[in-house]
């Protein structure tokens, strides 16, 4: 099962970092949401993951039951998720907006954003 | 009552109010809701910094979840003074916002423009004033989603471009700090972050704790832009609405370095960072923003921009100041924290107000207009007076303590680089000054008002708050010296 996990969170992480140097728009968002999705697996293996023992407390017990899975991390995957869905959405609609003001999904095309560098100390002049 | 409750209202009362103010009609209605809450906030937050002022803690648990179990909200000098410097940019950011943002913004967006901006304050002081690290994950999202509304929200196309690549740069940095977090809780089992600095020093030998520490250093430093992880700064603070250049430039780079303090500070502190080349690297990297950054703004065209290049200077010598690990050092950070956001404050105000009239931040469009807008000019000018570091300004304070900092280490080449970086800046002011005032006007005819009073008070009272923190630093020094003891782990 660790191996399962291992496997897997490499292969979601290479995916992502693939995808992220990619120069289209969107695969960009898509390797980011799959960076998202490897580390949210990390932060799920710091918890027990192959229990199916229920972290309960019994009255007189003041610890769970030693196999039992930790809830924690499993809140905060969950929390991690939540923010990530967010973050998606927001940089689709961007993304979308992108393309139809600059007319590409190019990454390099949108370096247009860099305006050219001037002559020190003395501004460009003034073009009429 | 309200008192033992400050720390959470501060977060709770923007909260609530920013979906409310998105659902208001009208331009004044959602502006004033938003200048509300954030004088209520501003109020709140001077009145903890005074209860803390002393070097006590408080301590407040949500939902009366007793830490390290429950979230915690820990408040020490140290974010307290943070807080204070969010939510007063706030208060003095949003009525300087009113006329800026109703040219620079369509009419239906407005509302949802201060909704996002109290979302964004919002996150800010969550960031500070938490003291559970998944807490401050959350809360750093929340800061970053805003910003990028807010960033895209700008009236040129780049907007969406500069959002875009502030996206992606700041989704890694927050996936990183997210990595180091799950794996700092797998080696202790804890998420409060006093409780971290008790449990880590056991395991700092453990490979996991060292890779722990590296993300969340390296998803810290691109979020406080750290050089060379700066790319999406000039862009972002370039083409964002002019208000939000201005809240953006003075705190969001500022609560990311007060991440920085506590993480290598409180967390880990000297303790495990003296066995890894952290200092070093904060130092190295401290010179080169400060160089690299300063040549670049030089280089630039475009006022907003050459501002967001001396940022990452500023930015280096707050690093400079951390890589020392002394008392002086940190001393020097903490105070060039808050002097950065009132000088900064103050020249983005000024320029967006030229903006304001002339309606571009190009330089080679700033002819002669100084003489024409002589308020605006003279508060350029004293915010650059300050930015250079002239005795009488609030620049000097940090940078004599950054100075005495290095020759207590004898670093004499940093020492030397701050020199050398306040005469790189007196190179890219005087660019703006010479422009501004000693050019003729262009011949087009134009001439242009004075910027309205609504734009030149806030602008103002960031300048006299430049001169007044200048002459006097009892508050800023003395505040800084506590908040070095406060945060623990650095060799007095």
């Amino acid at each position: 099962m660790t191996i399962v996990l291992l496997l897997s969170i490499s292969v979601v992480v290479a995916a992502a970092v693939y995808l992220m140097l990619s120069r289209d728009l969107f695969r960009v968002v898509i390797g980011l949401t799959l960076l998202g999705a490897g580390t949210n697996l990390v932060v799920f293996a710091a918890g027990r993951f192959a229990s199916v023992t229920p972290p309960l407390l019994e009255t007189a017990d003041d610890a769970a039951a030693a196999a039992a899975a930790n809830p924690l991390v499993q809140a905060l995957v969950l929390t991690a998720i939540v923010i990530s869905f967010a973050l998606l959405c927001f940089s689709l609609v961007l993304g979308a907006r992108l393309r139809s003001a600059a007319n590409s999904d190019d990454t390099h095309s949108l370096q247009s954003a860099e305006p050219p560098a001037t002559d020190a100390v003395k501004p460009a002049e003034i073009k009429p | 009552m309200i008192e033992s409750h400050i720390s959470l209202l501060l977060v709770v009362i923007p909260l609530l109010a920013a979906p409310v103010t998105a659902l208001l009609p009208g331009v004044r209605l959602p502006w004033l809701t938003a200048l509300l809450v954030s004088w209520v906030c501003f109020a709140l937050a001077i009145w903890q910094f005074a209860l803390v002022m002393d070097g006590s803690v408080i301590s407040y648990e949500l939902g009366g979840w007793a830490p390290p179990w429950g979230i915690e909200y820990r408040i020490d000098i140290v974010n307290a003074f943070v807080a204070l410097i969010v939510a007063g940019m706030a208060a003095i950011t949003l009525p300087y916002a009113l006329r800026s943002v109703e040219q620079e913004i369509p009419k239906h967006q407005i509302p949802l423009f201060y909704s996002m901006f109290l979302l964004c304050m919002d996150g800010l002081l969550g960031i500070t004033l938490t003291g559970d690290i998944f807490n401050l994950f959350v809360f750093l999202e929340i800061s970053s989603l805003s910003s990028y509304t807010l960033i895209s929200m700008g009236r040129q196309r780049r907007a969406l471009t500069a959002a875009y690549q502030y996206l992606i740069m700041g989704t890694i940095g927050a996936t990183f700090l997210l990595i180091g977090i799950g794996l700092i809780y797998a080696e202790t089992g804890t998420l409060n972050m006093a409780d971290l600095s008790n449990r880590l020093p056991a395991v700092f030998s453990h490979h996991t704790v060292h890779t722990a520490f590296a993300f969340i250093v390296v998803g810290v430093a691109l979020k406080l832009a750290m050089f060379p992880l700066h790319l999406w700064l000039p862009n972002a603070y370039t083409y964002a609405p002019s208000a939000i250049t201005v809240f953006l430039a003075a705190t969001a780079t500022k609560v990311a370095v007060y991440v920085m303090l506590r993480v290598v500070f409180t967390v880990f502190s000297t303790g495990f960072t003296s066995d890894t080349p952290t200092d070093d690297m904060f130092l190295l990297l401290g010179v080169l923003g400060v160089l690299v950054a300063s040549f670049y703004a030089i280089y630039q065209g475009d006022a907003k921009r050459l501002l967001a290049y001396s940022s990452v200077a500023q930015i280096g010598y707050i690093l400079l100041g951390i890589g020392f690990a002394s008392a002086l050092g940190v001393t020097a950070a903490v105070v060039h924290i808050f002097n950065h956001a009132l000088m900064k404050g103050a020249l983005f105000m000024a320029v967006g107000a030229l903006v304001y009239r002339i309606g571009s931040s190009h330089i080679t469009q700033f002819s002669g207009v100084g003489r024409q807008m002589p308020w605006t000019f003279g508060a350029l000018v004293l915010g650059g007076l300050s930015l250079i570091g002239v005795p009488g300004t609030a620049g000097f304070i940090s940078k004599w303590y950054l100075v005495l900092a290095a020759i207590e280490q004898q670093a004499w080449l940093i020492a030397a680089v701050i020199l050398v970086g306040s005469l790189l800046a007196v190179v890219y002011v005087w660019k703006m000054v010479e422009v501004l005032y000693f050019r003729p006007a262009s011949d087009t005819g134009e001439t242009y008002r004075e910027a309205p009073l609504s734009l030149l008070v806030p602008t103002w009272l960031l300048v006299i708050a430049n001169i007044y923190f200048g002459l006097n630093a009892d508050l800023t020094v003395g505040a800084a010296t506590t908040a070095v003891q406060v945060l623990g782990g650095i060799p007095q």
